[in-house]
Formats: structure tokens, C-alpha cells, sequence
């Protein structure tokens, strides 16, 4: 039936596959930890049956047993124990169940360095400053880079000759190590911008004038340290998809037709544009990742952050959720890159459907 | 022949290989010509670059120049290993699904696209983070060429499906040469260009990627790396103290690598591709 729709079978299908996919994420993140020797499940059950942890720490870990359905409970809630004090493990099927049960509930489990809070507050504490640097830097340096290298496709010359190998150049600095680079340049030495943080120190997250302009202003180097390298990926991609869009006939016989160059220039950067679309679904991945360092360069308060602190800690349960979390965000992107190729490539309203 | 030869024409190919080169050559000879010292405290914190030590110390008194070429050493080691086992997987899973299509295709395909989606840091941060002790440079090299594989195994694919019509590989198979003969004597041969493009593309993001997971802290223990410099750098506030020989020639030199790495494999494509010279 759907078939007679089919924008909306494209975007049901791309519906059920990205589901399967986050089962798959799900899964991914309850394994990998595992394989480990140093993995977290083997430490805390060995600390916890030795008996020598302070009160504080026992409760810790206990809590993170418990919360994760890693070991076998009594009737009252306690761990059930063997003779030596040692916790008695589930299978590891019951422990994976019990694992996407919690994540489909929403739940993280509890943080071990910032005990007893749980993980879902702190992620929710960082992810609106993750948002607000990187979806707007992603999407204007996508689009700034698209019409970067379109020009350059298109005008060549001198134009091109520049352009092309400082994006180029751009596109292998790592995220990072631009990061750095900026840092050490405009708020060290010449001190025009904060080194470090989201926003002035005296100050408390509230929807007033003077936290909005000190945290725009806290914005800037994080903003540009990771737009620029983006757009230049961006600008050689669709530099070259624009070459070989002029090469075609269509584009030769509107010029025969003597066609305003604009709306020839509009008809070459319509059709480049949906590789690039699709280049930009694969990509977010990437994008996000170099992202999320940046933001550790900066001591961005976002999730990099988080990430970052939960790492050197030690903190198990925040580093799954956070990963997971950003595989699930991932997702969500591309799903919205899907939802946007599906409304604007013909071939799926055709039903021809794209791969 | 005449492929190397309109390469030798491109400026491009030219420098991009010129740089490429000369990191590699410095990598393997530098020891001869300079006593690569990483382990001995020699200096002072921080001492200025100059002087008895080309690029001064980091902050442990550790002279620079030896760290630098010892990160450039790893880092160049992780790059050719992760590229090689992920064009490697790469390569066969693509080209075996594309030539085989039917189901084995549709499952290949899935699986290549379901790791394509969930990020490849996320996978790596993952397993480092759960092993501590035994995170030496080989198992970092092997963890990135395992998860890097799926976009060459993507693109292989590709090219591979628009090969398996071709009247060549129909002969040979009437001629009952079996799948793994056609794949490797009448198909691959085909791709050679293109799959030494994906290992290009596959060393570079092997070298970031390793530099980006011993940024976060998760680096290799038992020796330096370009990656593991820039994280001691700013982890002992390098940048604050205005000790810019810490991590600037790191930066430099991975930007040099992957720099000269994009140049060549544009320069191949703009070969390959009449359409993109002009």
C-alpha cells in the first residue's frame, strides 16, 4: 500500500533500518567494554568481593551492580554472594537484556566520580552546549564550504588555484590541533578571546543579556576552529562534483542555448548538491567526533567535556552513556539527512529509490 | 608507465609524494644521523628551543627533537598498519559483494553501512578505554584498521558491481574460473589504481585517528606518538607557559603527513578522471 507513496516507503524503510541500527549501537556498547582485560564488570566484581574498599566505595559499586543487573539480587534487593564474598554474576544474556531494557527506559545508570548522581543529569547538563556549537557549525560550514568549491569548480583560474589547495591544506589539520593552534594564538598571545570555557566564570547560566554576549563571545574560537576545517573538506568534495557536473551535456547545451550563467550555475550546484547531501550523511560521524575534541581543547562544557573527565576518572557508566549517546545523536542525524535527500531527490518520488 | 608518467605531470602528485617522501625518509634515517633519546631527563622544564637542543625540551626535561622523531616513527607505523588491514578488509568484502550481489551483497552492504553510521571513535574510545595495560602502538594500529574499513568497502563495491557485466569476466566464467580466481585475475587487476587511492585515504585517516584517540588520553603506553606529544602538551599546560615547540611541530608534522597524502590521492583522481583535469 505504501508503495503508491513513495516518498513516505522511502522514509519507512530508512525508519526500520536505522532502528536495527541502534539495536545495534545498543548492542556494541554492552559488549565492547567487555573484551577488555582491564574491562569495568571484572575490576569492580574483584574490588567488591575483596572487602577492602572504603564504605563509600562499596556503595558505588554496589550501586552499579545493581543498576546495571550485572549480578544475581535476593528477594530483599541485596547481592546475592558466594562463599567467598564474591558477587554472583548473571548470565550474560539476562545482563544484555536488562542493559537494553534500561536504555530504552532512558536510563544511564549512576556516574561513579560525581556519585550519586545519575548519568542522564549530567548529559543533560552538557548536551545543550553541545548542540548549540555544533549543529549550527556543521550546518553553515557544510553549506559555506559547498559554495566555496562550486565557485571554485566554476570560475577555475586564479580563483581555484587558491581556493582549492588551502581547503585542501584546511582538511588535513587535524580538529584539534587547530583547536590549539587558535588557543595559542588569539587568547594567549594576543589575548582576544578566552582561552577556555563556555562562558565568564562569575557568572550563572540564565537567559539574560550579559550571559548570552559572554557566552557568544566564549563561542567564537571553538565556532571557527572547527567550521573552517570543515568547510574546506566540504569545498574539495564538491569542487570536484561540480567539475564533473560541467563536463555534462546538459550543462553544454544550455550554454548552447545561451542560458544565463546564474541559472546554468543554479542547475550545475541543484545536482551536485545531492551527493554532497549524501557525502554529509556519511560524514557526521566523523564530524561529530572531531567535534567533541575540540570542545575538550576549549573546555567546552559540553559532552567532549564530559567525555574527557569521565575517561581520566575512571567512570564507566558516564563514558557508555555518553558514547551511546552520541551514537544515538548520530543517528538522528543522518536520519534527518535521509528524511531531507527523500523530499528533494526526484528518483525517490519517482520510486526509483536511491542508494 | 604512462600512468607514473602524467602523475610526474601533475604539481600536485609532485609535491604531495616530495612530502610524503621526506617524512618517511626522516622517519627511517633520522636515527642514524641523531641519537633518538626519549627516556632521559637532559634539561630544565621547557628549555627554549636552540642552543644544545634543536627544539628545546618538554616538560618533563625530555629533549624534543628525539620525542618528535620517535611521534613521527609511531605515527607514520600506524598510519601504513591501519591502512593496510582496512583496505585489506575493505577491499575483499567490497569486491566480493559486489561482484557476488544477490543477498550476500544486500548483507554485506548492510553490515558496511550499519558501522559506516555508528561512529568509528566511538568504537575505539570504547575498547581503549576498557584496556589499560596492554594498549601498545600495533594494538592501536590494529583497533583502526578493523573499524576503518567500511567507506573503502563502500566505494570497492561500487566500482567492483560496475565491472562484473563486463564481456572479460562473462568468458571467464563460462570458462569455469572460480569466483576467487575472477575476483583476483580478472577483477582486481582492474581496481589496482583505485584501491591504491583507498589506502592513500586509509593511511591519512589511520594517522588522525590515532592522533585523535591519544588526544583524548587513550594513546599507546609503550612509546610516543605525534598523538600522545599534543596530549602531554596540553595536559602540562604548554600552551599557557607560551612553550610552543611543544606541540607546534607535532601539529606541523601530522598536517604534513595527511596534507601531502590528500594531494596525492587528488592528483590520482584528477588522472584516473579525465573529466576533473581540464
Amino acid at each position: 500500500m505504501l508503495k503508491r507513496y513513495p516518498t513516505l516507503y522511502y522514509i519507512s524503510s530508512r525508519a526500520v533500518w536505522y532502528f536495527i541500527t541502534f539495536l545495534a549501537a545498543v548492542t556494541i556498547n554492552f559488549l565492547l567494554p567487555r573484551l577488555g582485560p582491564a574491562n569495568p564488570v571484572d575490576i569492580i566484581m574483584a574490588r567488591s568481593a575483596s572487602g577492602l574498599d572504603t564504605k563509600t566505595a562499596m556503595e558505588k559499586e554496589e550501586a552499579y551492580l545493581k543498576g546495571f543487573g550485572l549480578v544475581e539480587l535476593n528477594k530483599d534487593g541485596s547481592i546475592v554472594r558466594d562463599a567467598s564474598g564474591k558477587p554472583v554474576q548473571s548470565p550474560l544474556i539476562k545482563q544484555f537484556f536488562n542493559y537494553v531494557k534500561m536504555c530504552l527506559k532512558g536510563d544511564l545508570g549512576t556516574s561513579f566520580l560525581n556519585y550519586p548522581k545519575k548519568v542522564t543529569e549530567i548529559i543533560a547538563g552538557a548536551i545543550p552546549w553541545t548542540l548549540a556549537l555544533q549543529i549550527p557549525t556543521i550546518i553553515l560550514g557544510w553549506i559555506f564550504g559547498n559554495i566555496l568549491g562550486a565557485l571554485a569548480a566554476y570560475k577555475r583560474g586564479v580563483f581555484d588555484g587558491v581556493i582549492f589547495p588551502s581547503a585542501l591544506l584546511a582538511n588535513s589539520v587535524p580538529f584539534f590541533a587547530f583547536g590549539m593552534l587558535l588557543v595559542y594564538i588569539f587568547a594567549l598571545q594576543f589575548n582576544l578571546f578566552p582561552a577556555i570555557g563556555g562562558y565568564a566564570q562569575d557568572l550563572m547560566p540564565a537567559f539574560s543579556w550579559e550571559f548570552l554576549s559572554s557566552a557568544a563571545y566564549y563561542y567564537v574560537l571553538p565556532f571557527f576552529s572547527i567550521f573552517l576545517i570543515l568547510a574546506g573538506g566540504q569545498a574539495t568534495g564538491m569542487r570536484s562534483m561540480c567539475i564533473y557536473e560541467l563536463g555534462t551535456d546538459y550543462i553544454k547545451y544550455a550554454k548552447w542555448l545561451g542560458m544565463k550563467e546564474h541559472k546554468i550555475v543554479f542547475y550545475m550546484f541543484r545536482n551536485a548538491m545531492l551527493p554532497q547531501l549524501t557525502g554529509l550523511a556519511l560524514s557526521i560521524g566523523t564530524m561529530v567526533g572531531g567535534a567533541l575534541i575540540t570542545e575538550m581543547i576549549f573546555s567546552y562544557p559540553g559532552l567532549g567535556m564530559s567525555m574527557l573527565t569521565a575517561i581520566q576518572g575512571n567512570d564507566y557508566p558516564l563514558i557508555q552513556g555518553i558514547t551511546l549517546l552520541i551514537t544515538v545523536s548520530v543517528l538522528i542525524a543522518n536520519f534527518s539527512v535521509d528524511i531531507l535527500i527523500g523530499f528533494l531527490d526526484p528518483r525517490v518520488k519517482a520510486g526509483i529509490g536511491s542508494k | 608507465m604512462k600512468i607514473l608518467k602524467n602523475l610526474l605531470k601533475s604539481p600536485f602528485f609532485v609535491i604531495g609524494m616530495g612530502l610524503f617522501l621526506g617524512t618517511i625518509l626522516l622517519a627511517l634515517f633520522a636515527p642514524l644521523f641523531y641519537h633518538i633519546d626519549i627516556h632521559s631527563r637532559v634539561g630544565a622544564a621547557y628549555m627554549n628551543p636552540g642552543g644544545k637542543y634543536l627544539l628545546g625540551t618538554d616538560h618533563m626535561g625530555i629533549d624534543m627533537f628525539s620525542l618528535l622523531l620517535e611521534g613521527l616513527r609511531s605515527s607514520l607505523y600506524v598510519g601504513f598498519m591501519a591502512g593496510i588491514i582496512a583496505t585489506v578488509i575493505g577491499t575483499s568484502l567490497g569486491v566480493y559483494a559486489g561482484f557476488k550481489g544477490g543477498w550476500v551483497d544486500d548483507f554485506i552492504t548492510m553490515v558496511t553501512n550499519l558501522f559506516i553510521v555508528i561512529p568509528q571513535f566511538v568504537i575505539l574510545i570504547l575498547v581503549s578505554a576498557s584496556m589499560k595495560e596492554g594498549r601498545s602502538l600495533s594494538l592501536i594500529a590494529f583497533l583502526i584498521g578493523l573499524t576503518g574499513w567500511t567507506w573503502s568497502a563502500r566505494a570497492v563495491r561500487a566500482q567492483a558491481a560496475s565491472l562484473k557485466s563486463r564481456d572479460h569476466i562473462s568468458l571467464a566464467k563460462v570458462n569455469g574460473v572460480k569466483t576467487v580466481g575472477i575476483l583476483l585475475l580478472h577483477i582486481l587487476p582492474y581496481l589496482m589504481s583505485y584501491v591504491f587511492m583507498v589506502f592513500i585515504m586509509q593511511t591519512a585517516s589511520g594517522i588522525l585517528s590515532e592522533a585523535s584517540i591519544s588526544m583524548i588520553g587513550l594513546g599507546p603506553f609503550d612509546t610516543v606518538s605525534l598523538g600522545t606529544i599534543l596530549n602531554q602538551a596540553m595536559r602540562s599546560e604548554a600552551l599557557t607557559d607560551g612553550a610552543w615547540w611543544a606541540f607546534i611541530p607535532a601539529m606541523i608534522l601530522v598536517t604534513i603527513i595527511s596534507f601531502a597524502l590528500y594531494l596525492i590521492n587528488t592528483s590520482m583522481e584528477g588522472v584516473f578522471n579525465p573529466r576533473l583535469r581540464k
